[in-house]
């Protein structure tokens, strides 16, 4: 079977309802992912990069649904599918990690069980040689001493020993798309590099599509081959990680990157936080999203919404960089 | 496990001592004579005093206690008063009906528990969660005396589908025996069933937030898996707390009931004893209702560490 693309993202509306209205946490989202590429999202707490991935899996909250749009994987539709079925693709063909392994593994069953469960959900393979998979699973993801882990609860587990455990759960029936949610944000730094450095292996060695959820600018540069980079639950950037961290097409963009601490900078130069505070997702402002954060804004910004169009190598959510205008001192910090 | 096992019985000496002095005093402090009953119309002081000798009861408290303690121990619990059976064979003859009672009893509560508190959590603010909130509302606030009697009064006498009262030995005729036993265990459970399909409920509520629940839906499995083996498990963590307290209160809730049903039990042997003055069959069944909340408490904490790896036996 042939396919343009691996995961195709086609105009997603996600809307939550909370007590004083709805939430439109995904709005009009679109991307494409091919076999064995790294896909990085980045953005904000709320910025609506977490609830995309659950709209992809269909694991929304009580409160959550796919108002408009679909999803396309290897040619079948998602959004269409039946509950039954959409539960024979969750941990065969797409499998996700979450941000925190301390609490996303289950304290009552053995490690082995829980790592071995995809095989017997999907594969109808026996508990004791799910198990015996599991340790070779658990093995590959760097856990030292295997055979005596799998016997041991999840308590008895680092967080990165954890994490790393949930990345061979999300392995074991070899998926074609790793959907990892801020897989390293709950883990010390040194930790962090190693869950990174796996997860890489991983991607090179299987060809595991990877999207990579993180707020962490940083994790995108060293992982992935392209970024999106949403805000208030709109894409407002998009290109390869080269050329929108060498030149940012959005103003939301470049400030990001000049808010990152850098080693190379002079030491009595301030770091520079974005102004204000995220907007409101109930009330949202007309026009640009980002514009009472933005110091380039024009009249304009605030009454229109613009489109997601191209601007130089990258697509770019801005009326100023849509016009001609260079960001000011971009990338460099 | 062996080791936890022992320690804890260890433990349990101190609370022991307690319980058993706790029933001596509570005994010799409430009014009434003994000596009064055994002689009736002779009330002679020189009768009493010879009583009061023979029983012991002339002898300073410490002392009777001394006494009293070391028979327990050796098993010999007295004698009854009114009947002159030894206590302990007294209790014993009652206890398998009461434990038949008690058991099914707290097998009913679970049974309609544990499935009803699932559904309400897993479909909570749906008609049957409002459903099943009403029926715990009306179980709990309904006394047990009260369903005993609209039991018996219903399905005994009018639609004849049960027998009211009598007792069939579960190993004699297993089958007779559930007929007779089912009433009184309805009537004897429904509260812990109320109580057990609340903490169910929202102990449910709780562990289907936790995040493991999201991975396991991750993974691909059903959610009937999902609440069924990821969810039920850590759900019946706090479920098992209380579920203990009501093995330990199977004494004391038989009092009431056995009467309704003229259940032949301990409870209806505490009932009547107590109205004789027969003190000590009272102590005796006192002392045993202590001893099973002891029992019980021990069943919990061994429940715990197997449902909850992360509580260790050391």
């Amino acid at each position: 079977m042939s396919f343009a693309h691996l995961l195709e993202v086609d105009d997603i509306h996600t809307h939550l309802a909370v007590k004083d209205g709805t939430v439109r946490a995904v709005d009009g989202v679109s991307f494409t992912i091919d076999a064995g590429e790294t896909l990085g999202i980045v953005g904000e707490s709320g910025s609506g990069k977490s609830m995309t991935a659950l709209s992809i899996m269909r694991l929304l909250p009580r409160s959550g649904s796919i108002v408009e749009g679909k999803v396309t994987f290897k040619g079948r539709v998602l959004t269409d599918l039946s509950e039954d079925e959409m539960e024979a693709m969750r941990g065969t063909e797409i499998a996700m990690i979450f941000q925190d392994p301390m609490t996303s593994l289950n304290p009552v069953y053995r490690i082995g069980w829980q790592v071995g469960e995809p095989l017997r959900i999907h594969r109808h393979v026996d508990t004791r040689k799910s198990i015996v998979a599991a340790v070779d699973l658990l093995r590959k993801a760097g856990i030292p001493d295997a055979p005596r882990r799998v016997g041991q609860f999840p308590h008895m587990f680092s967080g990165g020993m954890r994490q790393r455990a949930m990345i061979a759960m999300g392995l074991s029936t070899s998926p074609s798309l790793l959907i990892a949610d801020e897989p390293t944000t709950a883990l010390d730094v040194t930790i962090q590099a190693q869950i990174l450095d796996l997860l890489r292996t991983l991607n090179r060695d299987y060809g595991t599509a990877t999207i990579l959820i993180t707020h962490n600018l940083g994790v995108v540069a060293g992982m992935c081959d392209r970024v999106i980079v949403m805000y208030a639950g709109r894409v407002v950037e998009q290109g390869r990680t080269e050329d929108v961290f060498a030149r940012p097409e959005h103003p939301y963009t470049w400030s990001l990157l000049r808010s990152i601490p850098r080693l190379d900078a002079d030491e009595h130069e301030p770091l520079k936080p974005i102004d204000g505070s995220p907007p409101d997702m109930v009330r949202l402002p007309a026009g640009c999203k980002f514009t009472p954060r933005c110091p380039f804004a024009i009249g304009r910004c605030a009454k229109e919404e613009p489109e997601l169009l191209a601007v130089r190598n990258q697509l770019s959510r801005c009326w100023v960089t849509q016009g001609g205008v260079t960001l000011d001192g971009a990338g460099v910090g | 496990m062996t080791a936890y096992v022992l320690r804890r019985l260890l433990l349990m000496l101190p609370v022991a001592f307690l319980v058993t002095v706790g029933v001596f005093m509570l005994i010799h402090l409430s009014p009434g004579d003994p000596a009064l009953i055994i002689l009736g119309e002779d009330r002679s002081p020189q009768a009493i005093a010879q009583i009061h000798q023979e029983l012991g009861l002339d002898k300073p408290l410490y002392v009777q206690y001394g006494i009293w303690l070391g028979h327990i121990v050796h098993g010999d619990w007295g004698r009854s008063i009114t009947t002159h059976q030894p206590v302990a064979v007294a209790i014993t003859e009652r206890l398998p009906a009461t434990i038949e009672l008690g058991l099914t009893a707290l097998l009913w509560s679970l049974l309609v528990a544990i499935p009803l508190g699932t559904i309400a959590a897993v479909r909570r603010g749906s008609v049957a969660d409002s459903v099943a909130t009403g029926i715990t509302v009306a179980g709990v606030s309904i006394p047990n005396f009260f369903i005993g009697i609209v039991l018996i009064f219903v399905l005994s006498v009018t639609l004849r589908l049960f027998p009211f009262g009598g007792y069939v030995p579960f190993l004699t005729d297993p089958l007779e025996s559930l007929r007779h036993v089912a009433l009184p265990a309805i009537a004897l459970g429904t509260a812990g069933a109320a109580i057990n399909m609340r903490f169910t409920r929202s102990s449910m509520i709780e562990v289907l937030n936790h995040d493991y629940i999201r991975t396991a839906r991750a993974k691909g499995a059903s959610w009937r898996r999902v609440v069924f083996v990821h969810a039920l498990k850590n759900a019946l963590i706090p479920v098992v707390t209380i579920v203990g307290l009501q093995i330990g209160g199977i004494i004391e809730g038989a009092v009431v009931t056995e009467t309704v049903f003229t259940w032949p039990g301990v409870g209806r042997l505490a009932v009547e004893s107590i109205f004789n003055r027969d003190y000590t069959v009272v102590q005796g069944i006192v002392l045993l209702a202590a001893f099973s909340y002891m029992v019980a408490n021990l069943l919990v904490d061994l429940a715990y560490a197997w449902l909850d790896p992360r509580i260790s036996y050391a």
